[in-house]
């Protein structure tokens, strides 16, 4: 029964990695930069969450929506501030290095405004769970909303990317730039349309997160993004479903490795696994071979 | 004497200037302890700083592993330095542990060179960062123990070693390496760095050197004129690293106790030293010294700023790197220059 227990949470932290990796591979794939202040998106979602809820007291619902709204302003200001001056930079390393920049100044004012220690979340899902082989097997509550969201966000972005003008604006737009501009794409609206729904998507894993594990601090969202760019990567960079299906096994590895391995070295094995799919399948599972033009 | 050799020569003069005065004003008691405690760091975080520039800008690729490499560096040394405290003498066994340190780290560096560097660009920043997590969670769920029998290794706990009466536990898990002789001193490290920038600068200015900046450039056009990318750029990722796991020998020969968390050797500390390499300017050694050393010291002089550094860093970070590198603020900048210097900028437009 440990090892459902294990799979289960598993799962459930999968599911939380999938839904960052979502907004990671929508970004690589389309604007072809590594956002690396992706994971602090998720950080503030939490604080916006945590201070509506002890401000005004009210039902975690709202605190929800205002986080959603204000990370999608962020996100979709960031990259019109500090990500697209430099789209077109003669070296690859300067969005790089100031996506960096942006992820220190989210921690940073995070620190500055709500203090080195963490707080406690309340979680956004008042729901107990289930017990299951007559309660030997307990569901909580956020893992089944967990599971049940991230499925709903796979599912309805698929006709959205497929069946929709902007959809089919951004496949363009990740495969040329250029000639997407030439066939009438507002290129910068595409790029700035991935960031608002990937940083919409970072706010939403952020309150499930917070509910998993209710310790809340200004680098709450660093290692869970980090480890979301391993998923993209392993499921298959710009890959949708391969954003899934590489957030649930990464989910299940940590999990089982924390559980039968060691807690120290469950990060080392996560990274490890990136390791390897760079060398032996840099495509990833689901990825598609691009040949480097001269 | 050509303009590179007289821009050289002064690098170690200011650096040789610098240590005069602080050895001066330290000898005058002018320096109370606690700046006396920062000069040690503030110079290995320099030396640092010089080693992400040479993988940074001579290279041209980003490494955020570089804290990793002086993990390598402190605890190899560290571990040298304690199994021979009672037998060599301090300054021998400072070199030895330093000769060690440096070759370890160096060979760690190249072994993780030979994946990594098949990457590029982003993937190659978040492999490198991912080596130096899993260096990092290695040392930290390590243990380590010497006694009459030999060598003991455990990943579980202390008691697991084994060790007869007469053992020595040398890494403690996440209690790191304690007891590490303090071998280090400012001027010990003033040598170090300027070794660092000696290596740095010969390497940019030798033949090895311009075939490296050629592969940063452009890759593609490298290869085609026969320089061996694959070999040019583990050469400059070794080279960098084994500066960097210089660095970590000054640090753990600094304080007696280090361990392995992520406020000296994360993720965290590479980002840190980034930042000293790009106010420095990326692919300017110089500048990275200096860089280092004033954002090393200015938030501890200044009590008050303290809160703040890491939030201006942050903000200085991200305009530097838009005004340097947005083609829209080159354009603006040029512009500017040729309303100022008519002449310069016509010359150099037809340079």
């Amino acid at each position: 029964m440990s090892f459902l227990t294990a799979l289960v949470s598993g799962l459930s932290l999968g599911s939380i990695y999938a839904i960052i990796a979502l907004g990671y591979t929508m970004v690589y794939g389309i604007a072809k930069m590594l956002n690396f202040a992706h994971g602090d998106f998720i950080m503030v979602g939490c604080y916006i969450i945590f201070t509506v809820a002890s401000t005004w007291g009210s039902s975690p619902v709202l605190g929800v929506i205002a986080a959603i709204i204000l990370c999608t302003l962020l996100g979709v200001a960031t990259e019109r501030v500090a990500y697209r001056p430099l789209r077109h930079a003669a070296s690859p390393l300067a969005v790089l290095i100031t996506a960096i920049g942006v992820s220190y100044l989210l921690e940073n004012l995070a620190l500055l405004i709500f203090g080195a220690d963490a707080k406690a979340f309340t979680s956004v899902i008042p729901w107990n769970g289930i017990s299951l082989f007559g309660g030997q097997l307990h569901i909580q509550g956020v893992t089944i909303v967990t599971i049940a969201v991230s499925i709903v966000v796979l599912i309805a972005l698929q006709p959205f990317i497929h069946r929709t003008r902007s959809g089919q604006a951004m496949l363009a737009a990740s495969q040329d730039q250029g000639a997407a501009t030439l066939m009438g794409i507002d290129v910068n609206r595409t790029i700035s349309l991935t960031f608002a729904i990937g940083s919409g998507l970072a706010a939403v894993a952020g309150a499930l997160l917070c509910s998993a594990y209710p310790s809340l601090s200004p680098y709450t969202g660093a290692m869970p993004g980090i480890k979301a760019f391993v998923a993209a990567v392993l499921g298959g960079i710009g890959s949708i479903p391969g954003a899934m299906i590489g957030g649930l096994v990464l989910g299940i590895i940590e999990i089982l490795a924390k559980t039968y391995i060691s807690s120290q070295l469950s990060d080392a094995i996560v990274f490890g696994i990136l390791i390897v799919v760079l060398l032996f399948k840099p495509t990833g599972l689901l990825g598609k071979v691009v040949q480097e033009k001269v | 004497m050509t303009k590179e050799k007289k821009r050289t020569l002064t690098t170690y003069a200011i650096v040789i200037a610098a240590w005069a005065v602080i050895e001066i004003l330290m000898r005058a008691g002018l320096l109370s302890s606690h700046l006396q405690g920062l000069l040690v760091p503030m110079v290995y975080y320099a030396i640092t700083a010089v080693a992400l520039n040479i993988c940074v800008g001579i290279l041209g690729e980003l490494s955020l592993g570089h804290a990793g490499f002086m993990c390598v560096g402190a605890f190899s040394s560290a571990l040298f330095s304690l199994l021979t405290a009672d037998v060599l003498p301090g300054g021998l066994r400072f070199f030895l542990a330093l000769v060690i340190g440096t070759a370890v780290t160096a060979l760690i560096g190249f072994l993780i060179g030979i994946p990594v560097l098949r990457l590029n660009g982003d993937y190659l920043a978040i492999v490198t960062l991912a080596f130096g997590e899993i260096i990092k969670n290695l040392l930290n769920a390590i243990y380590f123990g010497v006694d009459s029998a030999g060598v003991h290794v455990s990943m579980q706990n202390q008691m697991a070693l084994g060790l007869q009466p007469d053992g020595q536990t040398l890494i403690n898990g996440a209690m790191g390496v304690t007891g590490i002789p303090h071998d280090s001193n400012f001027t010990l490290s003033v040598v170090l760095l300027l070794l660092a920038l000696f290596i740095a600068q010969n390497l940019i200015h030798s033949k090895q050197g311009r075939a490296i900046m050629s592969i940063r450039d452009n890759r593609i056009a490298a290869q085609s004129i026969g320089i061996n990318v694959v070999r040019y750029k583990m050469m400059a990722f070794t080279i960098s690293a084994a500066i960097a796991g210089m660095a970590g020998v000054l640090f753990s020969h600094n304080i007696s106790t280090i361990q392995a968390t992520s406020q000296y050797f994360g993720y965290n500390v590479s980002i840190l030293i980034l930042v000293y390499v790009v106010l420095g300017g990326i692919g300017n050694i110089r500048g990275s010294v200096i860089a280092a050393c004033i954002l090393y010291l200015l938030p501890e002089l200044l009590r008050g700023l303290n809160k703040y550094r890491m939030l201006i860093y942050s903000i200085v970070l991200i305009v530097v790197m838009i005004v340097n590198w947005a083609p829209a603020a080159i354009e603006k900048r040029e512009k500017l220059a040729a309303k100022f210097h008519p002449a310069k900028s016509a010359e150099k437009k037809e340079a």
